[in-house]
């Protein structure tokens, strides 16, 4: 048996396998498909204070291994949450975690305290890097005032673990990276989704509504890995990697360029059992590879490079 | 009705004509009970570029030979390749997807509607009213004689009639200009077809207030309401087609 555990403060996690927010619904949508408890942890959709119709249709194209997405951050509000969907998921055997949303820091903060007071979400996972709204999200997440401005704010109010997710439409990753370190977050993750756009040729328009959307799939990979080594070596705390993870081989990468934990995201779209997979995957690499636990690889290529 | 994730051997690949084919496959367990309407998510194998799952309606279930039936249309490189698909190929499904249309009472007279493609999951839903044992008038309309597929299929479930754009083959023009539509008084239209014709057969039926469903096919990625891509305006707020649909009641749409 393989030690699979690692934590976040004091969060323990099963394993290493979470999935990533707005790609896994709120669990129970994969019921059918699996055995949600299984897994380390799972992020649910982007939560806001008020309700949220998100933008109009259309909101995803499909492009070159990867796919564009402007939702913009649909959501029922943290009312319809509390009442309607934190009594179905907070029987799940994992750790549940709520990735929250505002347009300003007010709402950031006023959210994070709705959520501090849910007994069954351990963590939050305080979202400056949605590229598909008009307001907050990565105009947060792009400006390092006031994404540092925003995460003491939520640090003031919230106990509990949290996790900032960082954008990768800046110049220098670390810069935020060190933000959230100094600012008291338990936990970093990365990457959301890059900017992109795509035209229809036929309709010549372009194939989203929003125009611009957050491209995620293979296709950011290396961008992603590229990001998560070099926030692994900037920071102490735990670095969570994302983007484009298909295969226990893609999660793997991730670990040794320094990753504690990974998020699987877009691929959950086309084989609903991916985590579980990936989860499997991960640990047939550790028997085979002889070693004892996860931690065995975190950052193992750093030690060579 | 449990989703599933399974392979299907395909038993047959037939070609219509240039750009749509059916191909029947065969289930690797036993089939759940399919209503009309509901739809699976394709895995496209071998192309690169084709990196999610392709939506299809049911066209049609054979218990008995285990099988289901999808009318594709080759529209890009994965319906390409699903068109080289031959026998003994299999095909990742998930699936049974979305709401299904409503099962009318024995009395109604029922029209389906269906154009190009769109037809797909009405020769499904026909053979189902049927056995309930409705007996539905049938408008189908193509772009012209050598794009009418199945006539003889629909004829078995009901009265069909046929619009061509060109006029080659029934009445010249679109479904809506069907003297059908002002000689007759339906109680009830299920329709599927292209956006724009759908929205004709719903100003139809709103017009004379007759009961319609309508099957959107939406751009989706997941196909099981996790990613929120696939919505539509309707007058509870957006809802995702492949879970609150595809079939959705007209007066639903904010259309």
């Amino acid at each position: 048996m393989v030690d699979l555990r690692f934590s976040i403060g004091s969060l323990e996690f099963k394993n290493p396998v979470l999935t990533a927010s707005g790609t896994f619904g709120y669990g129970s949508e994969f019921d059918d498909f699996m055995d949600v408890s299984k897994l380390g942890g799972i992020i649910v959709k982007g939560t806001t204070l008020e309700p949220r119709e998100g933008n109009a249709y259309p909101r995803m194209a499909e492009t070159p291994s990867g796919m564009l997405n402007a939702v913009g951050l649909q959501n029922k509000g943290i009312d319809y949450f509390e009442k309607h969907i934190y009594p179905r998921i907070s029987g799940y055997d994992t750790n549940v975690m709520v990735n929250i949303n505002g347009n300003y820091i007010e709402e950031y903060v006023a959210l994070a305290e709705r959520v501090s007071r849910l007994e069954k979400i351990p963590a939050i996972e305080l979202n400056i890097s949605c590229p598909n709204v008009k307001m907050g999200g990565m105009a947060f997440g792009t400006n390092p005032v006031s994404a540092r401005e925003v995460i003491r704010a939520v640090r003031a109010v919230f106990p509990g673990i949290l996790i900032v997710k960082l954008s990768p439409n800046v110049t220098d990753i670390t810069e935020f990276a060190h933000i959230a370190e100094e600012e008291g977050a338990d936990s970093i993750s990365l990457i959301n989704t890059l900017v992109g756009m795509s035209v229809d040729i036929k309709k010549m328009k372009p194939a989203l509504s929003a125009i611009t959307g957050g491209l995620s799939g293979p296709a950011i990979k290396p961008v992603a890995l590229r990001m998560v080594w070099q926030a692994a070596r900037a920071v102490k705390i735990p670095v969570i990697g994302i983007g484009g993870i298909m295969t226990a081989s893609d999660a793997i990468e991730f670990f040794l360029a320094g990753a504690s934990a990974i998020q699987v995201g877009t691929a959950s779209f086309i084989d609903p059992q991916a985590a579980v997979k990936i989860l499997q995957g991960i640990e047939a690499y550790l028997i085979a590879g002889k070693f004892s636990g996860i931690d065995d690889i975190i950052g193992l290529i750093n030690r060579t490079v | 009705m449990p989703k599933r994730i399974e392979d299907f051997k395909i038993v047959d690949n037939q070609r219509l004509n240039n750009d749509l084919f059916i191909l029947e496959l065969a289930g690797s367990s036993d089939l759940p009970e399919l209503k009309p309407g509901q739809f699976v998510q394709a895995k496209v194998e071998g192309s690169p570029q084709t990196f999610l799952r392709r939506p299809f309606s049911i066209h049609d279930v054979d218990y008995a030979r285990n099988t289901l039936k999808l009318l594709v249309q080759i529209a890009g490189r994965g319906t390409g390749v699903l068109s080289g698909l031959g026998k003994d190929d299999y095909l990742n499904l998930i699936y049974p997807l979305g709401n299904s249309f409503s099962l009318p009472g024995k009395e109604e007279k029922l029209l389906l509607v269906g154009g190009g493609c769109g037809v797909a999951p009405l020769l499904f839903l026909g053979k189902y009213l049927k056995s309930n044992g409705n007996s539905p008038d049938i408008l189908l309309g193509f772009r012209n004689r050598a794009r009418i597929i199945e006539e003889a299929e629909y004829a078995k479930i009901g009265r069909v009639y046929l619009t061509t754009e060109d006029g080659s083959e029934g009445e010249k023009g679109l479904v809506t200009d069907h003297p059908v539509l002002s000689e007759s008084e339906y109680d009830r239209i299920f329709c599927c077809g292209p956006d724009a014709m759908m929205r004709a057969v719903a100003g139809y039926a709103a017009t004379r207030g007759i009961e319609c469903e309508v099957s959107l096919e939406n751009l989706m990625a997941c196909g099981i309401g996790a990613c929120l891509c696939c919505v539509v305006a309707t007058v509870n707020g957006n809802q995702c087609t492949c879970i609150d649909g595809p079939v959705f009641n007209i007066n639903d749409l904010k259309w």
